[in-house]
């Protein structure tokens, strides 16, 4: 039976390479009250709970929930850190809200990563301490790794991982947060620097800053409050693969396929392929957004690749991915990112994409990742009345 | 069964902790792994009976791991499950079970595995110097702030306003490290008198090291169910009816430090949920946060156990012993058992579990608790989290 709990607000600030002129806080001060006063609500009436997704090591403080209070408008109210990605901030809020502790709940996400100085050493202090730490490269070799183990197991061509960093880039150029947007060709992706082959650098995500809010509603409050525009959440699972990297099939996104079976189960999609209008997946590397296709099961096993370069994955093909742009597009944002890929569907499903609108979009598919070196992910299924 | 917005009743059918220790060997997977055996033996389950995970772990900073939830997944059986790591700072280890609540209470869950591991003992020098980050780079750190300094400033404030003596403050310390004798996990259990506490080494007025819990490694786990599978696998479910959390300002220089208003919102929010409408007398006994012996008074009013600067006198009257009217801490508490952030606030969810079950050995109260209560705090004194839990 689905889930139907209502995304009744969006707001965010920030998408660009640096922010100077705001703290952290304060583009979470700007992206909430923007996604409060779209919503219609008073977060210090109308509120209760408050999920941040956050890592202690990308905002340099230890316990980030003590600086998140404040300016949610959450001071002295049910707020928490959510250690993952946005996408599981949002399932604890669907959990919050289906399980009658909250009517509205709010989720939000940020990535303030041009104030991180060394984001290289900081990914590697994810790796285990013992066993991997001390290699003592950039981190970005496991994605190199991943990548050589799918293109062989899928028989995928490595210059359709390159036609993924076109689209989405170019796809940037339309979208008012594509801080990344860039006309490319696929020989000047394939011959940029190449330190991780097969991954070259125009195929690996650079980072940028943001903060998105969501608000989440009760089918019941979100009938109230926001009438024709909810965009309900059907369906939503995720799941961790094994945090050894070594022990992991490199070849499978197991973590999507495992969300996907969960998100899908609850929200009564039989034929993933064919059911959805649109897809925002993660695409930290491009070779990423073709493993994740599979896995979600929108491309049969080994045939992603074929695909996307014949437009099948274009906002004009048979199933639009990433028409934001994806993290190759808009950047990275870290926790942030399946927040931002749901404010992107959330945009598409209620007719307000703009220049990127899908025609009668009417059903989503988010799927987010945590990054490297993490085997967690997670996936939600949106859809409109 | 997911999406038609029930309230289903979860209960607590399982738990296990370690040793809490200085310096644990294991790592944090491996001590994770010890109490979550532990917590799935005595509940006659196995990892394929579990439907998801939820960790609880404070600062990265202890072990130098970025996304430590991450890293410790494995050691908690999470490997292919529906895994969150919730981190709400020293409050974290009440709220874990919290966290598990609301996977059951959804219908997302039938068994969810709740642990909470802390492993403070990797940095060096001291793990006090997590701390150092945990406040404003640009206002505070260049005031070399500490915890105990900000604790301090607390507890001075709370004696101040209500004309409490630190004497009295020192029988919580006394009574929580003498109680620890009796928990074989204990790492700081003994035998003290009020003046050894009064002559302890004064680390930063009026905090002495005898009133002081100790940094620690250790893991405790709760298995929650939902009530269909807990009648199955037990005669003696423990109810989580209540859970509650509340986060007050970041400007914790703003606050008046004499009164926790969290963690009164938080106890409220939990007492509405299980529907306790007199605390002092529906509670039968109270694992309170005492990571200092004067939180245990201080939070004893917030959770409306006692009125405002009356809870000394509640100490000192025996009222708080194991065999008084209002058990409190019958643990040990942090003073006597250890303090790994987390499992320490973990460590009082499975004590009430025991206490409300009658397996609580040599620590067992002599009233028969019903009803009993577990609180957490932390951050910039900042957050309560409560679990209300009935047999």
């Amino acid at each position: 039976m689905p889930l139907k709990i209502g995304v009744i607000g969006a707001g965010y600030a920030g998408f660009d390479s640096m922010t100077p002129g705001l703290s952290t806080r304060e583009l979470m001060f700007e992206a909430a009250s923007r996604a409060y006063e779209d919503a219609g609500i008073n977060p210090r009436k109308d509120v209760q709970s408050f999920i941040c997704c956050t890592e202690d090591f990308w905002e340099g403080i230890s316990i980030t929930d003590e600086y998140m209070p404040d300016q949610l408008g959450a001071v002295l109210r049910p707020l928490c850190t959510v250690s993952s990605d946005g996408l599981v901030g949002v399932a604890t809020a669907c959990m919050h809200i289906a399980s009658g502790l909250a009517d509205v709940a709010v989720v939000e996400s940020h990535s303030k990563m041009s104030d991180v100085v060394n984001p290289s050493e900081i990914v590697s202090l994810g790796f285990d301490p013992t066993y991997t730490r001390h290699l003592d490269v950039d981190p970005n070799f496991v994605a190199g790794l991943e990548m050589s183990r799918f293109l062989k197991e899928t028989k995928t061509r490595r210059e359709s991982c390159a036609t993924v960093a076109v689209k989405n880039r170019k796809n940037a150029l339309l979208n008012p947060r594509g801080v990344y947007g860039a006309n490319l060709t696929k020989e000047e992706v394939l011959n940029s620097h190449n330190g991780m082959a097969p991954l070259s650098e125009l195929e690996i995500s650079m980072p940028s800053d943001a903060s998105i809010v969501l608000v989440l509603a009760s089918a019941e409050k979100a009938r109230k409050l926001a009438k024709s525009r909810t965009v309900w959440i059907n369906g939503i699972g995720w799941s961790s693969d094994t945090p050894w990297i070594e022990d992991r099939d490199l070849s499978r996104a197991a973590y999507a396929e495992q969300s996907a079976w969960r998100a899908y189960k609850m929200a009564g999609v039989r034929s993933p392929a064919s059911y959805f209008d649109l897809a925002e997946v993660d695409d930290t590397y491009a070779f990423k957004e073709l493993q994740h296709l599979e896995a979600l099961k929108l491309a049969p096993k080994g045939k992603a690749g074929r695909m996307v370069d014949a437009g099948s994955f274009d906002q004009d093909g048979r199933l639009p991915v990433n028409t934001s742009g994806g993290s190759l597009g808009v950047g990275h944002l870290i926790e942030a990112t399946g927040l931002h890929k749901m404010l992107e569907a959330v945009l598409q499903l209620r007719g307000e994409a703009g220049r990127l609108q899908i025609p009668k979009a009417r059903k989503a598919l988010v799927q987010s990742w945590r990054g490297i070196p993490t085997g967690s992910g997670a996936v939600a299924v949106l859809g409109v009345n | 069964m997911v999406g038609t917005r029930m309230k289903r009743r979860v209960a607590i059918v399982g738990a296990g902790m370690t040793l809490f220790r200085r310096r644990m060997l294991e790592t944090g997977k491996e001590l994770s792994f010890e109490a979550t055996k532990m917590a799935l033996d005595s509940a006659g389950l196995t990892l394929n009976d579990v439907d998801s995970v939820v960790s609880g772990s404070a600062p990265d900073a202890f072990d130098g791991v970025h996304m430590k939830g991450e890293y410790l997944l494995d050691g908690m059986g999470a490997i292919g499950k529906p895994y969150q790591r919730v981190y709400v700072g020293g409050g974290t280890g009440v709220f874990t079970p919290a966290a598990g609540w609301w996977n059951v209470a959804s219908g997302f869950s039938d068994v969810c595995l709740c642990v909470a591991e802390e492993k403070m003992s990797p940095l060096h020098p001291h793990p006090q110097y997590a701390f150092w980050s945990i406040f404003d780079q640009i206002l505070e750190r260049p005031l070399g702030v500490t915890l105990l300094w900000i604790f301090s400033l607390e507890m001075r404030r709370y004696m101040h306003k209500y004309g409490i003596k630190e004497e009295e403050i020192a029988t919580v310390a006394v009574k929580n490290k003498g109680n620890a004798i009796d928990h074989p996990c204990s790492q700081l259990a003994s035998k003290i008198t009020v003046d050894d506490v009064m002559n302890s080494e004064p680390i930063c007025w009026p905090v002495k090291r005898l009133d002081v819990s100790p940094p620690s490694d250790g893991a405790a786990t709760v298995i929650l169910a939902s009530e269909k599978v807990a009648k199955k696998l037990t005669d003696q479910p423990v109810w989580l009816d209540g859970i509650g959390w509340t986060l007050d300002s970041t400007h914790w220089t703003n606050r008046d430090l004499a009164y926790p208003e969290y963690v009164e919102k938080a106890a409220r929010m939990a007492y509405k949920m299980a529907g306790i409408k007199n605390p002092r007398k529906e509670i039968d006994i109270a694992e309170v946060y005492d990571p200092f012996d004067y939180k245990e008074l201080h939070h004893m009013e917030g959770l409306q156990l006692a009125g405002k600067g009356e809870a000394a006198k509640m100490a000192v009257e025996g009222i708080t012993q194991r065999d008084g009217e209002l058990p409190v801490c019958p643990s040990g508490g942090l003073l006597g058992v250890g303090n790994p952030i987390a499992a320490a606030g973990m460590m009082k969810i499975c004590e009430i579990f025991w206490q409300l079950r009658g397996e609580a050995g040599k620590r067992q109260v002599k009233k028969d608790a019903r009803t009993g209560l577990a609180q957490a705090w932390g951050d910039l004194m900042q957050v309560g989290t409560v679990c209300v839990m009935r047999s």
